[in-house]
């Protein structure tokens, strides 16, 4: 299950592609909603590793647009909810994500996103 | 007592394709429950484990650590990313599978960032060929196929683990006497700085296992 959580911090690791390859691209997904367990400490302890655009766009592109376009300085009980929501409940079950650098597509199938390379795109 | 992690779910058709834990996962589980408060006191906000396999590990640490920590794990197995997704759901820790080689995707973001990382490779040792094959099937004999003196694979992880640990950061490794031992710790002292200690060590049949534990000298 690749929830956005996961997502902020995955990249494209082909041999060679080291800038501008992240964030990678969902197409075609399926999404999945499932209740997670609130808790605060943990996203106050998460948001520092947090790339804020990222996680806004694919929030866009998996169809939830909760998140400000800025990280709130005042980080009160609404925001940490929809960061909750976005970044734990959402969970994209098929699809792809694809480098915006070299195009490499990543697809998603039952949950799991298959990031395995061939030989010699391996780094 | 931190309980051993419920495995009902898994059959012995998932173990055809996916390790089934044995000494020596029951020998990491020992050594994490053993430093539970070390562990407790670095408030972990990622952990990582390379080959989870059946998710017994992960989800143990889980139960250590609490919901406030985030669980990655990866595995060069696809059956092994089920199996460890529903050992998480299982037993209440949400692990966040990804089916890749040791932690690739993750280098760019998590620099100096993750706090526990887990590795029980395959260590068992084996012809060159044979481990290669191993890696390239992605299904059990990958699980100890581990080539020269049964460090093919894991001295690749070795070589990159220091870039993602955590300033106080701990990564536990599954070695087996045969691997050399005082030769891994004096090479990962020597070339990167890291620190290493044997938790735990025990004789399971012919294999004498360890728990080694590092981190960056400060
Ligand atoms: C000895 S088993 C350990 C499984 C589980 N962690 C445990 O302790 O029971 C080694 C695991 O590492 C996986 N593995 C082997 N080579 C790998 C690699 N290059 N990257 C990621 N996982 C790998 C295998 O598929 C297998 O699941
Ligand atoms: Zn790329």
């Amino acid at each position: 299950m690749v929830r956005l959580i996961t997502h902020n911090l995955l990249a494209c690791h082909v041999k060679g592609c080291t800038s501008n390859n992240f964030p990678l691209e969902f197409k075609d997904v399926q999404v999945e909603l499932r209740d997670a367990e609130f808790n605060s400490d943990f996203l106050r302890g998460f948001i520092p590793k947090i790339e804020w655009k990222a996680l806004v766009d694919a929030a866009r592109q998996v169809g939830n647009t909760s998140l400000p376009l800025e990280l709130p300085e005042m980080l009160d009980d609404d925001f940490l909810k929809s960061l909750h929501h976005v970044l734990l409940e959402i969970h994209v079950e098929e699809g792809s994500m694809t480098c915006p650098n070299c195009h490499h597509v990543y697809p998603i199938s039952n949950g799991i996103p298959n990031m395995l390379l061939a030989e010699h795109e391996i780094g | 007592m931190i309980p051993t992690p419920n495995l009902s779910h898994l059959t012995s058709a998932d173990y055809d394709s996916v390790y089934e834990p044995a000494e020596d996962t029951y020998l990491l589980l020992d050594a994490l429950e053993q430093d539970a408060e070390h562990l407790r006191e670095l408030h972990a906000t990622v952990c990582l484990e390379v080959g989870s396999g059946s998710g017994c590990v992960s989800s143990f640490l889980g139960s250590i650590l609490g919901s406030t920590a985030l669980y990655l794990c990866t595995d060069i197995n696809p059956h092994a990313c089920i199996c460890s997704f529903r050992t998480g759901l299982q037993n209440k820790t949400f692990l966040d599978v990804v089916n890749t080689t040791f932690a690739g995707p993750f280098h760019h973001r998590l620099k100096n960032a993750i706090d526990v990382i887990l590795f029980n490779p395959p260590y068992v040792p084996t012809d060159r060929e044979e481990a290669l094959n191993a890696q390239s099937k992605r299904y059990v004999e990958g699980s100890w196929a581990g080539g020269k003196d049964g460090m093919d694979i894991t001295d690749r992880f070795l070589d990159v683990v220091k870039e993602l640990l955590s300033p106080r950061g701990l990564f536990y490794l599954v070695a087996l006497k045969q691997n050399d031992i005082p030769n891994i710790q004096r090479r990962m002292q020597d070339k990167f700085g890291l620190s290493s200690q044997t938790v735990l060590h025990r004789r399971a049949g012919s294999e004498h296992l360890f728990i080694l534990r590092f981190q960056r000298t400060s």
